[in-house]
């Protein structure tokens, strides 16, 4: 069912295409996880001496700002009209 | 101290694009962009050729103002103005609104005058420039919102303004000497400078004139805007407040504070302009942590942001330009239709996420590298942290949710071709100074050697960066990924949007209740005074009675003794 569409779709947008695209990632991953444990990086910080220090706190901050970041919309998300609305009664 | 030759070479930088306006606003057609691109062109030029140590003095009654000065530091952001200029009236050059073409002209020329004068009146003058003729493109959309955002923008401009004049004033009273140098964090004068730079700089909760009015501007406009007033702030943040450890705290906050509000964010322009204050955050953390290093590292910083900042906002600008739309929830799928400057804006995206090769990388592991170098840790570990925001919403939501994402279903096409260019030439210069970083390195303005393309950089980096889109896949495919919702955030613009207006609002009822309370407890007291007089002084009154001239002088006799005993006491 999902091939009958696929005439109609930009190649971005093929199932196959963005698997394709994930397992470049993957592999991309794999490989600088692998060099981490080849290539002698210099080293500053004590935490940086945890292997792939890189690799996790990377993956650990983006998961964390968009997490923190949906506890926020709903502290201070409203709706789009929030400040005309009310500037709208005050005239 | 000039002669002959020499004063062609010291011709007043803004003067070219002051005489561009002047000429534009009575020109059209082609004879108008000629004339608009000869200004940055000629200028430029002109900036090659400044020898540093130049000096232009003005007499103005007992002042002499520096009215031109050239230093390394001042010739970095003469170069970086000049190439700014170029690039945004390029992408508006297809524009028939005079308005615009003359408010982005002065608007422009006054960055370029603000960072070559050389005491602070001169930089108070154009520091004001800044801000009005900025105030003209927010504007230009001409609607009732941009109207309102641009009086709040002309607002926190004005403050700045008026915080400059004081503390010059203040400095030139105690002093007596305005020249504009480091200043340091030593005296009233000099915090309100500082306050007056750091409004313009973004600095946390006063960063709202950013988020609120550049939203608001036309497609071309916002990218004059994201260009100069913030830039200029940094180039006087680091010459008058080089090393003030204060800095490095405000700009983490400043870098890691809006990326969850970019995350949120709708309106793809109030992303990047969310986006802008982050990267600021790591200017003004070079800036604090103030050594060569450091400071290379944050104008170079700065140098970099207004090609790369200045091509998302181009892209979106196209976005907008094109169909209409900013908001993330109402676009997508415009690869097919828009390949170009889908590529143009991912050549921006992968920048400002700072992949090696990008020119953003270069600038901004200088300053990172200043951090592990002067043992900040705990600021290292948050601007690493801030690194990864930036991926998510600079670097993958504003190319996904504009030209990927949900087909949106909208017919669109390429926009004109000044605008592919202008794109065209920031995208290059994106990749050029990733790949040869010596191009902006020759120019930076302070010694300090400095190699981003060692193995460490390079693997740390792109571990930080890969798995940081490993985040992204991951959210996205077990459905946690925040949906894009048409919404409006609240940032600290509410307490002069929203609570002030409401405590204005309620101390008017306070005072007008009070008002008629008082008129009633007045009218009550008047009427037992005028009860009173009535009694004493009415007609029948114990005052209102005639009195014999004998009680008279008996009085004044009475007067007269008091005053002989007290002269006598005395």
């Amino acid at each position: 069912m999902q091939n009958g569409n696929n005439e109609n779709l930009g190649w971005a947008d093929k199932p196959v295409i963005r698997q394709r695209i994930r397992y470049v990632l993957y592999v991309v991953c794999g490989l600088l996880v692998v060099a981490d444990f080849i290539v002698h990086r210099h080293v500053y910080m004590p935490l940086e001496k945890i292997p792939a220090f890189y690799a996790l706190y990377g993956f650990a901050a983006l998961v964390g700002v968009v997490v923190l970041a949906k506890l926020l919309r709903k502290v201070v998300g409203k709706d789009e009209d929030y400040y005309e609305r009310r500037d709208g009664n005050d005239e | 101290m000039s002669d002959g030759m020499e004063m062609m070479s010291n011709l007043h930088p803004f003067l070219p694009f002051l005489i561009a306006a002047i000429l534009a606003a009575f020109t059209r057609g082609w004879l108008r962009s000629v004339i608009m691109l000869a200004a940055p062109v000629f200028g430029g030029y002109q900036v090659m050729q400044a020898v540093p140590g130049t000096l232009v003095y003005l007499q103005v009654l007992d002042l002499e103002l520096t009215i031109y000065r050239v230093d390394e530091l001042s010739l970095l952001f003469g170069y970086l103005f000049h190439l700014g200029a170029f690039i945004c009236i390029l992408f508006a050059l297809h524009l028939k609104d005079t308005l615009q073409h003359v408010a982005g002209l002065l608007y422009a020329g006054s960055a370029i005058g603000a960072v070559f004068a050389g005491d602070l009146f001169t930089l108070f003058v154009f520091w004001e420039l800044l801000g009005l003729t900025s105030a003209f493109l927010i504007w230009a959309s001409r609607d009732e919102r941009s109207f309102h955002a641009g009086l709040r923008y002309l607002l926190f401009q004005v403050l700045s303004g008026v915080l400059l004049l004081g503390g010059a004033l203040w400095i030139w009273f105690s002093t007596g000497d305005i020249t504009f140098n480091e200043i340091g964090l030593d005296s009233g004068a000099s915090w309100l400078i500082f306050m007056a730079f750091g409004i313009k700089c973004g600095f946390p909760l006063l960063h709202n004139w950013i988020t609120d009015s550049y939203p608001t501007s036309t497609p071309t406009g916002t990218v004059f805007l994201c260009a100069f007033t913030t830039k200029a702030a940094i180039y006087a943040m680091a010459r008058g407040f080089p090393g003030t450890e204060i800095l490095i705290y405000i700009g983490v906050f400043m870098a890691c504070y809006p990326i969850f509000f970019a995350v949120i964010e709708n309106d793809l322009r109030k992303v990047l302009a969310y986006s802008m204050i982050n990267q600021l955050g790591f200017m003004v953390v070079g800036i604090g942590i103030g050594s060569a290093l450091a400071l290379n590292g944050a104008v170079g910083h700065a140098f970099n942001d207004v090609l790369f900042k200045g091509l998302l906002f181009m892209s979106m600008g196209a976005v907008l330009y094109v169909t209409g739309r900013t908001k993330a929830s109402d676009l997508g799928g415009l690869y097919r239709s828009m390949p170009i400057t889908t590529t143009l804006c991912i050549i921006g995206a992968l920048t400002i996420s700072a992949f090696p090769l990008f020119s953003s990388f270069v600038s901004k592991s200088m300053v990172m590298s200043a951090l592990l170098e002067e043992g900040y840790w705990g600021v290292w570990m948050a601007m690493l942290f801030a690194s990864a925001g930036v991926l998510e919403h600079a670097g993958i939501k504003i190319p996904y949710f504009a030209f990927f994402a949900h087909d949106a279903g909208i017919k669109a096409k390429e926009p004109p071709v000044n605008m592919l260019l202008a794109m065209g030439i920031a995208a290059i210069l994106c990749v050029a100074i990733g790949v040869y970083p010596t191009m902006l390195y020759s120019i930076l303005p302070y010694d300090a050697p400095y190699s981003p393309y060692d193995m460490t950089h390079v693997l740390t980096q792109m571990q930080l960066l890969a798995f940081a889109i490993l985040g992204v896949v991951f959210l996205h495919r077990s459905g946690r990924y925040p949906d894009e919702i048409p919404s409006v955030n609240l940032d600290a613009e509410w307490f002069y949007r929203r609570m002030f207006p409401a405590i204005f609002r309620g101390v008017k009822v306070v005072i007008n209740v009070s008002l008629e309370l008082l008129g009633d407890a007045m009218r009550i007291t008047l009427g037992y005074i005028l009860d009173k007089l009535a009694r004493h002084h009415g007609p029948n009154g114990i005052l209102a009675r005639t009195w014999p001239t004998g009680s008279m002088a008996l009085w004044v006799m009475v007067l007269l003794g008091l005053y002989m005993i007290l002269y006598y006491v005395k």
